[in-house]
């Protein structure tokens, strides 16, 4: 309990919150960071997942590739790539996107393929060019898992984003390395809290856009019938 | 439908609090310390030098006809000091400078002999500090002999000389301690930066000094790294860092046959010896035992 109340003392500190090593600025780089890092890992792996779940083809392969990223120790693979790149963000950057992908991916893939394939057929039957039926009939159908996949990987990245301070003058786990380091466990935790809270919203926020994205374009009917009836 | 989604994190939230708030109270290495009269308890730091010499220590006993119960690699001089002070570990591989600093962080002594002395007299009950060995491992500034050779660098007054930005690199804590930045500019007037690199002086660290990222970094004087990548240890002409011997730290299980012991292993440990023991850490891979007993057989002390 002692720690719990140390943590909630050193947070309501305003001198904690101003200055260059201050929480606004850390929360920023913490923030700022996780959207690079998800950023650049929707980059690559959104189209990889949709056109396997167009074509239904290459899941299992992707899939088990996605599957062994998931296993790899994200501080092993910074240091590694530290090593090779130098200090600073790169190397964390790189291994978080690493992280990222195989949520990005498997809820892109997942998205689309769970599409009735009845659906696309019968868009085909219409005359539909393939690029429209992903663009205006999987992709909006299959929205809330892909945004599910960049949730999850938002909720990985932006936890494991402490380790970006292992190497870099950056984010939230500044305060987690100088508490453990100097035993400061109150200061370890109000990081750790800052984290916890930092995740809630992100999640809360991506939440809020899977709902408004079911609603409105999946099943933008659904929701008008909805409406009506109450 | 989202109400519920994030009520689920909101509780995980509160329990995990709950579950901090009841082991907080907690020392996580309290536990059972009883053990019979004969066997001693070694500890190390979370440190692979530090290990080597507590392993020696723990060989020199069993070959002496002690049992040795190791309890190695605890951590920080904030964790394990306590649990010394408490009882439960009997001999710990200590270094006098940062020792005499956390009973006494005022001090004023800097040179070996003064240091010690000094640390022999703050020495809680309980506990004693064995003879000193000639072998030391202290922080240092390091700079690339590339950096050194273009401004001049031997000392670390010399840094003044210096026109362009320079950034420290090293362990986070270094930040606010008196051998970080705020010391630099205490003790010699030179400002620099301070970008944190949390593996204490290690592959990393020296990565940075070679690709210029850092020009200053903390790195102990017995590390192999400083012969075998070149690096200048800048000299402190002013006393920054005090003198950092190998001191066996005892407690009062250690008795004066034991003590005998290690004070054979100390006098025999010479500043070189350490950085090949380190040497064949860092370098060889061996493992702290193999290293131990063969340094021993070479003193003739096993």
């Amino acid at each position: 309990m002692t720690y719990l109340k140390g943590a909630l003392a050193w947070l309501v500190d305003p001198a904690h919150w101003g200055g260059a090593g201050g929480i606004w600025v850390r929360l920023g780089q913490h923030l700022l960071t996780t959207a690079l890092v998800v950023g650049v890992a929707a980059l690559i792996s959104l189209p990889v997942g949709i056109i396997v779940g167009h074509t239904r083809r290459g899941s299992s392969a992707v899939g088990a590739i996605a599957g062994a990223a998931r296993a790899v120790p994200t501080l092993g693979l910074l240091t590694l790539f530290a090593l090779a790149l130098g200090i600073g963000l790169t190397g964390p950057v790189m291994a978080l996107v690493v992280l990222a992908i195989p949520s990005a991916l498997a809820g892109a893939y997942a998205g689309i393929q769970a599409v009735d394939p009845a659906i696309g057929e019968a868009a085909r039957a219409m005359g539909m060019s393939e690029a429209r039926i992903v663009w205006q009939v999987e992709i909006p159908l299959g929205a809330p898992v892909i945004i599910g996949g960049i949730r999850a990987a938002t909720l990985q990245v932006v936890a494991t984003a402490t380790l970006a301070a292992y190497v870099a003058d950056n984010g939230l786990g500044r305060y987690l390395f100088i508490g453990l380091k100097t035993r400061d466990y109150a200061q370890m935790l109000a990081g750790a809290l800052l984290v916890i809270a930092l995740a809630l919203i992100l999640e809360a926020v991506l939440a809020a856009l899977q709902r408004v994205v079911r609603t409105h374009v999946t099943a933008p009917g659904t929701a008008r019938r909805t409406q009506t009836h109450t | 439908m989202t109400r519920r989604t994030l009520m689920a994190p909101v509780l995980a939230l509160i329990v995990a609090m709950g579950a901090l708030a009841g082991c907080s109270s907690q020392n996580p290495l309290s536990g059972p310390t009883t053990s019979a009269l004969t066997t001693i308890v070694v500890g190390s730091q979370d440190y692979y030098s530090n290990e080597i010499i507590a392993e020696i220590y723990a060989q020199a006993l069993e070959g002496a006809g002690y049992t040795v119960d190791r309890q190695f690699r605890i951590g920080q001089r904030e964790v394990y000091l306590p649990e010394i002070e408490a009882g439960g570990i009997d001999l710990f591989p200590e270094y006098t400078g940062p020792l005499l600093q956390y009973w006494e962080p005022d001090t004023t002594a800097r040179l070996g002999d003064d240091v010690y002395a000094e640390l022999s007299r703050v020495v809680p009950a309980g506990l004693h500090v064995l003879d000193q060995a000639a072998a030391t491992d202290q922080d240092s500034y390091v700079v690339t002999r590339d950096f050194a050779d273009q401004w001049g660098l031997t000392t670390i007054a010399d840094l003044a000389k210096v026109t362009t930005p320079m950034v420290m690199g090293a362990n986070s804590e270094a930040e606010n301690r008196p051998n970080g930045p705020t010391g630099l500019l205490d003790t010699y007037g030179v400002s620099v930066g301070f970008t944190p690199i949390e593996d204490g002086g290690g592959p990393l660290t020296v990565k940075a000094l070679q690709d210029g990222q850092i020009q200053l970094a903390i790195i102990y004087t017995a590390d192999p790294s400083i012969a075998a990548d070149d690096l200048v240890s800048l000299t402190d002409t002013k006393g920054l860092f005090l003198s950092s011997h190998v001191v066996p730290l005892a407690s009062d299980k250690i008795d004066a046959a034991a003590a005998a012991v290690i004070d054979a292993v100390s006098a025999a440990m010479s500043p070189d010896d350490l950085i090949a023991l380190n040497a064949r850490s860092v370098t060889d891979q061996l493992p702290a035992a193999t290293i131990a007993s063969d340094w021993l057989a070479a003193k003739n002390l096993s």
